[in-house]
């Protein structure tokens, strides 16, 4: 599918920023067999879609992040079921896929002293690009200077329903 | 408000030579009195002479609940029945109660503690007090009961139960003051507000609590609830009943004892030997002036500290800390003494709330490990890993620092560790025996 280019234009800007942030679950998981699955399977007795996921672990804990279609009643049935859940907010982001397209993005970032805390891909494809989350330290400055710079940066709407 | 203005302020030199008086006398009777006791002393070696200083005080023999249970019912009773007039029980959960008896100066005596313990809470003449302790054979309904009357104030002997007919009292009656459990305060006020009863209408000022223990956050939720002001009262039948110590309404930070009749100490428990001020460990209590019922170093197995600092009140009383635990629940960890209480309050520190967590202490090879398990609520959580072990690490380094020993702090999942009873199962020590 092909998606509308959004452009921020000054005073409404804010806005887009606002409208541009995904809402991302993330799980607390000890690192024991069969938890993993347990999220999935409670998720998917609940018809929620899980749209984009990653792994964080040690040796004792794991966080797990995701991105699904239906965020509220995501965090409802998993905290039904015993899960400590939290929010955070990240960004999809469009990285074309040629040699050196996710370098461009982390070059525009790290030339402006933004921290990348972590990022991973996206489930689906956008066409021919991929789409990767990520966690900034500094959430508005970094959408702001990434749709200067041209990077294409899907709403959460979009991400949802991608 | 000071009851007994020249006991409660005494310089130290002049309690100390008081409480030597006492405590020699205390030997002289039980030696003669006791044959338990005057057993003890042989076996120790001792006679009631020996004892010349406060100092000496460490080479007495202990007395245990077990010893209560040997010479039940009133074996170890220092006086001929016909001169005792009261006598109470504790509820023996397993086997035979611990039996107590009092005579007539024994009940005026405690009659005047409960009197300035009231005091210390800002009671007087004109408060109406609602008496919540049950009545019977446990101490805690009659002992404040003669107390509130000896001090000139209002009681009203509700004792414990029908919660929906003491509302109507508390509405009715305009009582000022409530005696009570720290939990049944916290009970009253749920179901006021069932029946549609606004507790900040009600006249009631300040609470006495004890008879369980309790935590600084539960003082500070029974305040906000109740609107009043809640002190923390301690007490036990073995010693007297409650009216052992009580906090003041000035300082609120630990129990002044009424050291004029109460000698206590804190030992280790582990090793029986004295601790410093300061220092957690098991409160020992001498009886100085009980008739009936005296007793020698009377092992409480309650973890508190003293602390010998001057209050702003003006009491020259040593303070002891909320009771902390039980001793029989202490761990000995590469040597270290370790009490539950403490890692829960370095939990609490870290993480600002009553925390849900497990101790695990194991053996490798030559060496004890400590393990603390933690479960992750949400205000905890974050979905950096990096966050996660920040938070293991500081958790890590208040025990090393606090309690003196390492652990390995290790985040689970909410409601991972089993609760039995609503109550988690906060050891399990996995070493031989
Ligand atoms: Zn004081």
């Amino acid at each position: 599918m092909r998606l509308r280019p959004l452009q921020a234009g000054g005073g409404i800007r804010h806005d887009w920023e606002e409208i541009m942030k995904v809402e991302q679950i993330s799980v607390f998981l000890e690192n024991k067999a069969g938890r993993l699955a347990e999220v999935t399977k409670v998720l998917g007795e609940a018809k929620i879609n899980i749209r984009a996921l990653s792994l964080a672990d040690t040796t004792d804990f794991g966080i797990l992040r995701l991105i699904v279609d239906q965020y509220d009643k995501a965090r409802e049935v998993l905290k039904q079921h015993g899960f400590t859940v939290g929010k955070t907010e990240v960004v999809a982001i469009e990285v074309p896929d040629r040699p050196g397209g996710l370098a461009w993005v982390l070059q525009i970032l790290s030339e402006s002293d933004i921290n990348v805390e972590y990022m991973y891909a996206f489930v689906q494809h956008s066409g021919k690009n991929a789409v990767i989350i990520f966690r900034f330290d500094n959430l508005e400055k970094a959408i702001e200077l990434l749709q200067k710079q041209g990077v294409r940066i899907y709403t959460g709407e979009e991400v949802y329903r991608l | 408000m000071i009851f007994n203005e020249e006991f409660e302020t005494l310089p130290r030199e002049a309690l100390e030579a008081i409480q030597l008086r006492r405590l020699k006398a205390l030997c002289e009777r039980l030696y003669a009195l006791v044959p338990f006791y005057r057993r003890k002393f042989d076996e120790a070696g001792l006679k009631p002479g020996d004892i010349r200083s406060l100092k000496d005080l460490p080479r007495l023999p202990f007395t245990t609940k077990q010893d209560l249970r040997d010479n039940y019912p009133f074996g170890l009773f220092a006086v001929p029945m016909e001169q005792v007039v009261r006598i109470h029980a504790s509820s023996g959960t397993t086997g035979k109660p611990t039996v107590v008896g009092y005579t007539q100066r024994d009940i005026k005596t405690w009659s005047e503690l409960i009197a300035r313990t009231l005091a210390a809470a800002g009671v007087q003449r004109g408060d109406i007090v609602h008496n919540a302790y049950g009545y019977g054979l446990f101490t805690g309904g009659l002992g404040f009961h003669y107390g509130i009357e000896y001090l000139g104030a209002s009681v009203i002997p509700v004792s414990g139960g029908n919660t929906r007919r003491q509302i109507m009292l508390l509405q009715d009656f305009g009582p000022t003051v409530i005696t009570c459990t720290p939990s049944f305060s916290l009970h009253l006020y749920d179901v006021a507000k069932d029946m549609g009863v606004d507790f900040a209408k009600l006249r009631l000022r300040v609470g006495i609590c004890g008879a369980e223990p309790w935590s600084e956050a539960m003082r500070q939720e029974i305040e906000r609830k109740l609107g009043i002001d809640a002190l923390d009262i301690y007490g036990l039948s073995e010693v007297m009943g409650p009216g052992v110590s009580v906090e003041c309404l000035e300082a609120k930070n630990g129990l002044h004892m009424f050291e004029d009749h109460f000698l206590p100490e804190i030992i280790d428990p582990d090793t029986l030997e004295p601790l410093p001020p300061g220092q957690l460990g098991e409160l020992v209590i001498t009886t100085l002036t009980k008739e009936a019922f005296p007793v020698l170093r009377y092992r409480t197995r309650d973890i508190s500290m003293l602390n010998p600092e001057p209050c702003k009140c003006g009491r020259t009383l040593v303070r002891m800390g909320r009771i902390q635990g039980r001793s029989d629940d202490m761990l000995i960890i590469r040597g270290v003494n370790v009490f539950p209480s403490q890692i829960e309050a370095v939990l609490m520190e870290v993480q600002g709330v009553e925390p849900h967590y497990q101790i695990v202490v194991d053996r490798v090879g030559q060496m004890d490990t400590l393990e603390v398990r933690v479960e992750v609520d949400e205000a905890a959580f974050s979905d950096e890993v990096r966050q996660l072990q920040h938070l293991e690490k500081k958790i890590e380094h208040n025990i090393k620092d606090y309690l003196g020993v390492s652990a390995k702090v290790r985040l689970v999942e909410p409601r991972s560790i089993p609760r039995s009873e609503g109550k988690a199962q906060r050891v399990i020590d996995n070493r031989k025996k």
